[in-house]
């Protein structure tokens, strides 16, 4: 009580004084994603100056060091890693949503999603340590070497799966209890409850849920670097080596000098592009649910 | 009639069937993944293994410099990012007066730097901290990267610990004459104070999971750091070069991955354990404690 006292008497103002520091500090922080933004920029200003946007595509090959200076095979490969990972992680991911939201008793309820959590916790190196030591001998017998499209495929798909997982959980979890009930009491039995009424009734949440995975998919560099095989060519099976946008930067980056570099964050800004455009998108779509 | 009544009976026995396999099967994976590292990694651990320093590029001795130089980039990300987060999240809750414009922008732009991509903050430190600031491969700049990379989440769920605070706390103190002030630090964030240290576990398991941000904000280096303008590596980046880098190091791989998997789960249990005791105490003596 001591304290409000010393606020009359002392011309210092420490409400006003926290008002100025807290909101200061909340500027600060905001403003941290548009010095990674103005940084991508800045960098990736001279690829964009001598190379010229339409070599990214023209060029024949990826051969940095004698000017060839071809993205598409690393674009393909990022594009079909993370489509493949999302098609095998979204149906798995809803399927255990539904077993924790519908299915499963309580208490295995309860531990089926500390599990998830669990998955969704283990370092990304990680999986791809165990991915290079467990499935990559695996998937060799189905030709190639194993590090392949597949083995990154798998592995990432099973990295974004918790995911889908929990923001499926929670959407179903917010479907009214009227409208399970309602169901229950039209005499409809329990998968028909859930595929017509509460999947359908929690899409905006789902389809939330999968573009948060696809960003992450996209996103992800360690597992994919460990397993994809990272050579720069144009995949011609699902057992064939390919290098990602992520993996190719974090190959390339301790050597790169000059314009080299810079396509580095030339590929860096499009994987924030793609990833920011995903929440926004993601953003929108649960907003104008709540609304 | 029959014919329909049947069919619908198989759909929901083949549904359940499938959603009780599709679980069962994550549970699998999930095992299978768990005790590998552990069974395979366990095998290996000693205490010498975990005091040594690293010699012939890893595949003998032990990763005490590496445990060190963790631990001195944690400090970093921690020192750096709490008290930011801790004030930008008293902005966000309880500052009412700050609009919804200004913290409109604030979360948008935090839900953007949440799903920046791990490389991407790696290029991003590298051009900021090691070139710009000319800290070159150093812990301080790795840990800054991931202080950066951590705020997001230290931000919200210090955001949501605050906010979970009973609106009648802050009726009472403010009918007692408390300034804004003196209801924060004594009623509203010592009674938040364990969510708040919840998400800081959760970010710091965030900042120990990491690799691609540290290879070229921290580097490489396996010797004892002797200051923070060192370079260091982590363990995360160490189970990388293992892997990868050194013919021969899976097995070091293994074990370095059982001691990170282990602190997470330690970190995990930790939080869950700070959460329950943040629903059990009866928060009432806090209230009482703060007005004594």
């Amino acid at each position: 009580m001591t304290l409000s006292c010393r606020n009359i008497s002392f011309p210092f103002n420490a409400d006003r004084w926290l008002t100025r520091l807290t909101r200061l500090s909340a500027c600060v922080s905001a403003a941290i994603v548009l010095l990674v933004i103005t940084f991508l920029l800045l960098e990736s200003w001279p690829a964009f100056r001598t190379i010229g946007v339409s070599r990214f595509i023209t060029d024949e090959s990826w051969h940095p060091l004698s000017d060839r200076f071809c993205l598409v095979p690393m674009i393909t490969a990022t594009a079909l890693t993370s489509g493949g990972a999302v098609i095998f992680a979204a149906p798995l991911g809803v399927c255990s949503a539904v077993f924790s939201q519908f299915y499963a008793p309580p208490r295995i309820a309860a531990w089926h999603r500390r599990l998830v959590e669990l998955l969704a916790g283990i370092p990304s190196v990680v999986f791809g340590l165990w991915g290079l030591v467990i499935l990559v001998p695996l998937l060799a017998h189905l030709g190639g070497s194993g590090q392949s499209l597949l083995a990154a495929t798998l592995v990432l798909a099973l990295m974004i799966m918790p995911t889908v997982a929990l923001t499926s959980s929670s959407a179903l979890s917010s479907v009214p209890a009227e409208l399970i009930r309602g169901g229950a009491a039209l005499g409809m039995k329990r998968w028909s409850i859930v595929w017509q009424i509460a999947i359908p009734a929690a899409r905006s949440g789902i389809n939330t849920g999968v573009m948060l995975a696809t960003a992450r998919a996209v996103g992800e560099t360690m597992a994919v670097l460990m397993l994809a095989g990272n050579v720069p060519e144009m995949p011609s099976a699902i057992v064939s080596p390919v290098r990602t946008l992520t993996a190719n930067i974090a190959l390339e980056m301790g050597y790169a000098t000059a314009e080299h570099r810079s396509l580095l964050f030339v590929s860096g800004l499009m994987l924030m592009g793609v990833v920011s455009a995903g929440v926004l998108i993601a953003e929108l779509v649960r907003g104008r649910r709540h609304v | 009639m029959f014919d329909s009544v049947n069919a619908s009976a198989i759909k929901e026995r083949v549904a359940c069937f499938v959603v009780w396999l599709g679980a069962a099967a994550i549970l699998c994976v999930l095992m299978w993944i768990v005790f590998d590292i552990l069974m395979k990694g366990a095998s290996q651990l000693s205490i010498n293994f975990l005091l040594n320093a690293p010699e012939d590029a890893g595949r003998s001795g032990g990763i005490g410099t590496i445990i060190v130089s963790t631990l001195m980039i944690l400090a970093v990300t921690i020192t750096a990012a709490v008290p930011l987060a801790l004030a930008s999240a008293i902005a966000l809750s309880e500052d009412a007066k700050s609009g919804p414009g200004l913290s409109g922008f604030v979360r948008r732009s935090l839900d953007v730097l949440a799903a920046v991509p791990s490389i991407v903050f790696g290029l991003f430190g590298n051009a900021f901290f090691c070139i710009t600031l000319g800290m070159g491969y150093s812990i301080l700049s790795g840990g800054l990267t991931l202080a950066c990379m951590a705020l997001p989440i230290l931000i919200r769920t210090t955001e949501q610990a605050i906010r979970a605070v009973p609106s009648e706390y802050r009726h009472a103190a403010a009918a007692l004459g408390l300034s804004r002030s003196t209801a924060l630090f004594r009623v509203i964030l010592p009674s938040a104070m364990p969510g708040i240290g919840a998400g800081l576990v959760l970010g710091i398991g965030r900042a120990l999971a990491e690799t691609a941000a540290l290879i070229f904000t921290a580097g490489y280096v396996t010797r004892m750091p002797e200051s923070l303008s060192d370079s260091g590596r982590s363990l995360s980046v160490h189970i990388y070069d293992m892997a990868m880098n050194v013919p021969g190091g899976n097995s070091r791989a293994y074990a370095t991955a059982t001691v990170l998997v282990g602190l997470l789960l330690f970190i995990n249990a930790a939080a869950l354990a700070t959460t329950r005791y943040a629903g059990n105490r009866g928060s009432s003596h806090v209230m009482s404690g703060a007005i004594r």
